[in-house]
This record gives C-alpha cells, sequence and structure tokens, in this order.
C-alpha cells in the first residue's frame, strides 16, 4: 500500500480534510498560497490551516491584518497577476467588509474588461450557527453571493467533498467561494481518495421515491436525519446535496422531483428572498406538472442569531420541522 | 496631454450628440499628471486607474480608436463595450483598468504587486486614485498592508480638491494627504500637478526607489479639474473665480510656453502638433462610428471564463 492510498483510506476530520486539500494544493501548484486573519502562527480560527505554516513559510502561508477588504482584494489582484490565493475569511458575517471587493471585483473584471482579466482565486469562509456565536457569526448568507454572476459557490457537506473541492476550485478560472459549515469542522468521514471532486453538479445522498428533499452544507445532515425518521414512517426520501450553490445544478433536482412529485428544500438561510426561494420557483417553472403537492421549505426563523442555546436551536431547521414539511406535502 | 484634452473635448461633444451616454468624467486641467507619471514607467509596470481615466490610458498607451469605440459602446472598443467610460482595460499596455468604486483599486494594486513579489518580478505598480478615496477604508487598509509587506505599489493619490461636489476640507480632518500617507511608513510627499516636467521627475524618482526598494512609495499630485465632476454636474458647488484662477496655470499651456522659450518647440510646431491630434481623434471618431456592434447573442460572454482561454 502506497502512502498515499493510506491516507486516502484513512477516515478524517472535515477540518483535517479541508487541511489536506490545502496542503496538497500548495504541494502541486507554488503559485498557490494562503492568505487570512491568524491563518499562520494562530492556525486558522478554527485549526483549519494548523501546521501548515512550519511546513510552507511565512510567504505562502500569510497572516493578514483585520483588513478584510484589502486582503481579499490583494487576493483578487494577485489573482489577476497571475498567483493562485486561496484567501479565508474567518466567518461569513465578517466577509460583509470585503463584499465590495467580491462583487465589485472579482465578479465583474471579466466581463468589464471584455474578457481581458479574470479573478482565478478561491475565497473560503465559515457559515452558518448552531453554535452559540450570536447574531454576528451565525448567519447564512451564502445565498446572497449565489445571486451573483460571475461568482461560483461550492458547499462541501461532507468530508470528501471538502477534501475534493479545493484542488477543482483553484484550476477553475473563475471566482471561486467555498461556505464550510461551522458544525461540520469535527465530523468524520472517508475522503475516499478525493483528491478532486467535481464542482459542478448536485449529488443524491439517499434514493427514496415518496419525495425530494433539498439541502445542501449544513442542512444535509439535518435532511437525512429527518429521512431517517420518514423511513421509520414508510416514506421513502430522495435526499439532494446541492454542494455547488451556483450555478444550481437544475437537472438533478427536477430528475428527482419528476420520480417523487413532491419536494422540500431546507435551507439554514432565512426564508424571505433565500436560496430555497430560488429552487422553489425553479422547481414550479421546470417541473410545475409533476407536482403532487405545492413544494415545502424549512428555514431559519427570520431573527437575528440569537445566543442562548434554546432560542438558536428553535432559530434553525431542525429534524422534527423537516420531517412536519414532508408529512405536509405527501399527506 | 493635448491628445487627452482634444480627446475629451470632443468627447463632450459626442456625449451632447448622445453618441457617448453614461457617466463621463472629464480630466481636462490634470493632463500633466498622466502625462508625467506615464513617462516614468515602464511597459512591464503595471497601471491600476480610477473612473476619471481617459487621460491615464491614452498616456499610457492604450490606442485611441479602441478607447473612443470604447466610448461608443462598440465591440471595437478597449472593453468590448462592457465597460464604457469608467473601465477601459487593456491587456497589451498593463492597464487594469478604470475602477468606478472610489478606492476599490488599491487592494487589486496590493494584489498585484503582492503577486510581482512572490513571483520574483521587479516590476512597479502604479495606483491612481483621488483625495476622495483618502476618506475610505480602503485606502487606509491598503497602505498599510503594502507598507507592512514591502510591496512595490506606487501610489499616485490625484488630489484635486474635491470628491465630486464635497471641497476636502470639509471632508478630511487633515488635508496633507502626503502627510497622512507617511505616517504608514513610506516615503510621501506631494508635488505641483499641473507642472508636468515637475510631476515626471517626482515620478521617476518614486519609481526608482520602488524598483530599488521593492518599498511602496505616495505621491500627492495636487491638480484641479477645469471641468464639472461629470456631464450631470451643474458645478453649483464651486466658485468661477476659483476655476479661473486654476486655469491660469494651464498645464499644456505652462508646457508649451516652457518649450518655446527652452527652444524645444516653435508656434508653427505647436500648430503642426495640434493638427496631428485633430486629425488623430478625428479618425478615432470615424472608426467608431463606423465599428459594429457586439450582437447581442454575445451578452452572456465574458460571466465565466469557460472557453474564453484566459492565460
Amino acid at each position: 500500500m502506497t502512502p498515499a492510498t493510506a491516507t486516502a483510506q484513512a477516515e478524517l476530520t472535515y477540518r483535517e480534510a479541508v487541511r489536506e486539500a490545502i496542503r496538497d494544493a500548495m504541494r502541486r501548484d507554488e503559485r498557490v498560497f494562503l492568505m487570512g486573519e491568524d491563518v499562520g502562527q494562530y492556525g486558522g480560527a478554527f485549526g483549519v490551516s494548523l501546521g501548515l505554516l512550519e511546513e510552507f513559510g511565512a510567504d505562502r502561508i500569510r497572516d493578514t491584518p483585520l483588513s478584510e477588504s484589502a486582503f481579499v482584494g490583494a487576493g483578487i489582484g494577485a489573482a489577476m497577476g497571475g498567483m493562485r490565493p486561496i484567501v479565508e475569511i474567518m466567518t461569513v458575517n465578517f466577509s460583509l467588509l470585503a463584499l465590495d471587493q467580491i462583487l465589485n471585483n472579482a465578479a465583474t473584471l471579466l466581463h468589464m474588461s471584455g474578457g481581458q482579466f479574470g479573478a482565478p482565486l478561491v475565497i473560503r469562509m465559515t457559515t452558518g450557527g448552531g453554535r452559540q456565536l450570536a447574531a454576528q457569526h451565525s448567519h447564512s448568507l451564502e445565498g446572497w453571493y449565489a445571486h451573483i454572476p460571475g461568482l461560483r459557490i461550492l458547499s462541501p457537506a461532507t468530508v470528501a467533498d471538502a477534501r475534493g473541492m479545493l484542488w477543482p476550485a483553484l484550476r477553475c478560472p473563475d471566482p471561486v467561494l467555498i461556505f464550510e459549515h461551522g458544525s461540520l469542522y469535527n465530523a468524520t468521514g472517508s475522503p475516499a481518495g478525493h483528491d478532486s471532486a467535481d464542482i459542478t453538479t448536485a449529488a443524491i445522498r439517499r434514493t427514496g421515491s415518496d419525495v425530494t428533499i433539498v439541502a445542501y452544507g449544513g442542512t444535509l445532515g439535518t435532511a437525512l436525519t429527518a429521512a431517517d425518521r420518514l423511513a421509520e414512517q414508510s416514506i421513502s426520501a430522495d435526499v439532494i446535496d446541492l454542494r455547488v450553490l451556483r450555478p444550481l445544478d437544475d437537472a438533478t433536482i427536477m430528475e428527482s422531483v419528476r420520480r417523487t412529485h413532491r419536494a422540500v428544500v431546507v435551507d439554514e438561510g432565512w426564508r424571505s428572498g433565500s436560496l430555497s426561494a430560488e429552487i422553489a420557483a425553479r422547481i414550479t417553472e421546470q417541473a410545475f406538472y409533476d407536482l403532487d403537492a405545492p413544494v415545502g421549505r424549512v428555514c431559519s426563523a427570520e431573527v437575528p442569531m440569537p445566543y442562548a442555546a434554546h432560542l438558536e436551536q428553535a432559530a434553525l431547521p431542525q429534524p422534527g420541522a423537516v420531517v412536519d414539511a414532508v408529512r405536509a406535502v405527501v399527506a | 496631454m493635448l491628445r487627452i484634452r482634444r480627446f475629451e473635448e470632443r468627447c463632450v461633444e459626442l456625449y451632447s450628440a448622445t453618441k457617448i451616454r453614461g457617466f463621463l468624467h472629464l480630466y481636462i486641467g490634470e493632463e500633466a499628471v498622466a502625462a508625467g507619471v506615464m513617462a516614468a514607467l515602464e511597459p512591464a509596470d503595471a497601471v491600476v486607474s480610477t473612473y476619471r481615466e481617459h487621460g491615464h490610458a491614452l498616456a499610457r498607451g492604450v490606442p485611441m480608436d479602441a478607447i473612443m469605440a470604447e466610448m461608443y459602446g462598440k465591440a471595437t472598443g478597449c472593453s468590448r463595450g462592457r465597460g464604457g467610460s469608467m473601465h477601459l482595460f487593456d491587456r497589451a499596455t498593463n492597464f487594469h483598468g478604470g475602477s468606478a468604486i472610489v478606492g476599490g483599486g488599491l487592494p487589486l494594486a496590493v494584489g498585484l504587486a503582492l503577486a510581482d513579489r512572490m513571483a520574483g518580478r521587479s516590476r512597479v505598480t502604479a495606483c491612481f486614485f483621488g483625495d476622495g478615496a483618502v476618506a475610505e477604508g480602503e485606502f487606509h487598509e491598503c497602505l498599510n498592508l503594502a507598507a507592512l509587506w514591502h510591496l512595490p505599489v506606487l501610489f499616485l493619490c490625484e488630489n484635486n480638491l474635491y470628491a465630486m461636489g464635497t471641497r476636502i476640507d470639509r471632508a478630511q480632518a487633515n488635508t496633507d494627504l502626503a502627510a497622512r500617507a507617511a505616517t504608514y511608513g513610506m516615503t510621501a510627499h506631494a508635488v505641483d500637478g499641473m507642472d508636468a516636467l515637475e510631476v515626471e521627475k517626482a515620478a521617476r524618482r518614486a519609481a526608482a526607489a520602488v524598483r530599488a526598494t521593492g518599498s511602496p512609495y505616495f505621491l500627492e499630485l495636487r491638480t484641479y479639474r477645469f471641468r464639472a465632476h461629470s456631464m450631470y454636474d451643474p458645478d453649483r458647488y464651486r466658485d468661477k473665480a476659483e476655476i479661473a484662477r486654476w486655469q491660469q496655470r494651464d498645464p499644456i499651456d505652462t508646457l508649451a510656453r516652457r518649450m518655446i522659450s527652452d527652444g524645444e518647440l516653435d508656434e508653427p510646431g505647436l500648430a503642426q502638433l495640434n493638427a496631428d491630434v485633430e486629425a488623430e481623434v478625428a479618425a478615432s471618431v470615424t472608426a467608431a462610428e463606423q465599428a459594429p456592434v457586439e450582437p447581442v447573442d454575445q451578452l452572456t460572454r465574458f460571466v465565466y471564463a469557460d472557453n474564453e482561454g484566459l492565460p
């Protein structure tokens, strides 16, 4: 057994899988470097980059000042200058300080320049709630980014995707944002030999015939738990992991809905104007006559995320709510 | 400088004739800055610009035909009709665009310089912005980052005293912009931006320092726009006498007088220069008029890079 296959078969945490992906990319391509707040000496706010500074040095594992706009924009500029930066933003809420650069530069440069300049960088950030971090560290704003033409939005929900999506994202000539749900870092799984996953399609994580549950990132586990409970009630659910939030893989969603005739979308974002709204609209546009019931949705309560555990859990999509939503559409 | 002046004067006429639309921000009065700075740069250097960038693009060597065609929104424009006046781009001259978000170009310049540093290239990234940008957070984040990481950026602050309609002393607690830049740990000083030779001298010194040290450098170029902020601006916030005072220091007249007194130019020579420039501008208009528009079926090109053959 070669060392490579030994690594591939060992169980990893999601955190370790992201770290392995970064390490592997940096070994493969000298243009790749990591930059962000506390990615070096501290080891990453969530421990993702622990040990990488020692291996690659301070030039390629680059601690930045607290200046999201400058270092995200510098990543865009470095990408224009031929590098392949991985920029880490601690949380999606902080990314708003760099939204100008992401929207007005990364997403527009290729178009505004008539195809002359692109921004082939990867921006990774933590998203989501469930850790009692309250209203400035817990939101799910990936749906906002998925609104923007010019960006590609990835949401790895499994250890295999955490390991496999980074390399193709770095090979992609477009700006790619990767959203890592904060509750997943300690999840374990097999990277199953993945050092390169596709970054264009959704995946069916469980097959069923009565209903399609569409989930992504942190809500995939919620959907799968709900599907287990529904199975006990003799309701068989197809569970789709979107994986890619922009461009959406309509074909996989519609193929499933045409088989099950019912759909529930689980989205940790707020319901109004959300990704779940977009998916429900597309199902209505493309598979209306295959539906036996209105599309159901389970989203976060429309409040800033509260601190207290019982309030936060009440605000987030829970398996019980998914079960209820499914029962409502299969009734 | 004459090319910039005559080009923009023609653009005003074309705007009134509705051949050019959108925003049109004129550089008239500030030409000495672009001409002086670009004379000090090497072809391999990178330029990051603003939305008042016709002068930067022309002085950098972006072909006038391609700029005029872009003003017309034609397929032969330097941004294939996607950018317009505020977003001129040209890979051949490393002209990384006009940015219309005040301060938004500074992080790109820092990043371009970072890439140069990491790739072992010794070039300068020249980053233009106005006095208005100094009030933006991105300005301070970027000067700090460039100084902290010793990145080869030449920061060029075109201080024309007004952020759109707001005079600098109504927006900046300390109007000595070079002094503020210096606090980030870089050489910084102010230059007479109405004198092309002074600008060129200062820019040559600054670019040489950036090349030699690999560290950033800041020039505040004190200048003035003779025209309103844009074609929509009735210019109610400036005293006519103030504008007239600055026009006494017209950078083109200043340079022409000096060249004539130094024997480098005579009146017939100046007339010939003017005629040549008029002809170039006229030819660019003719070419733009005749150029094809981008087919609408190309609308969604350049959103994603698939199959666009980007390097």
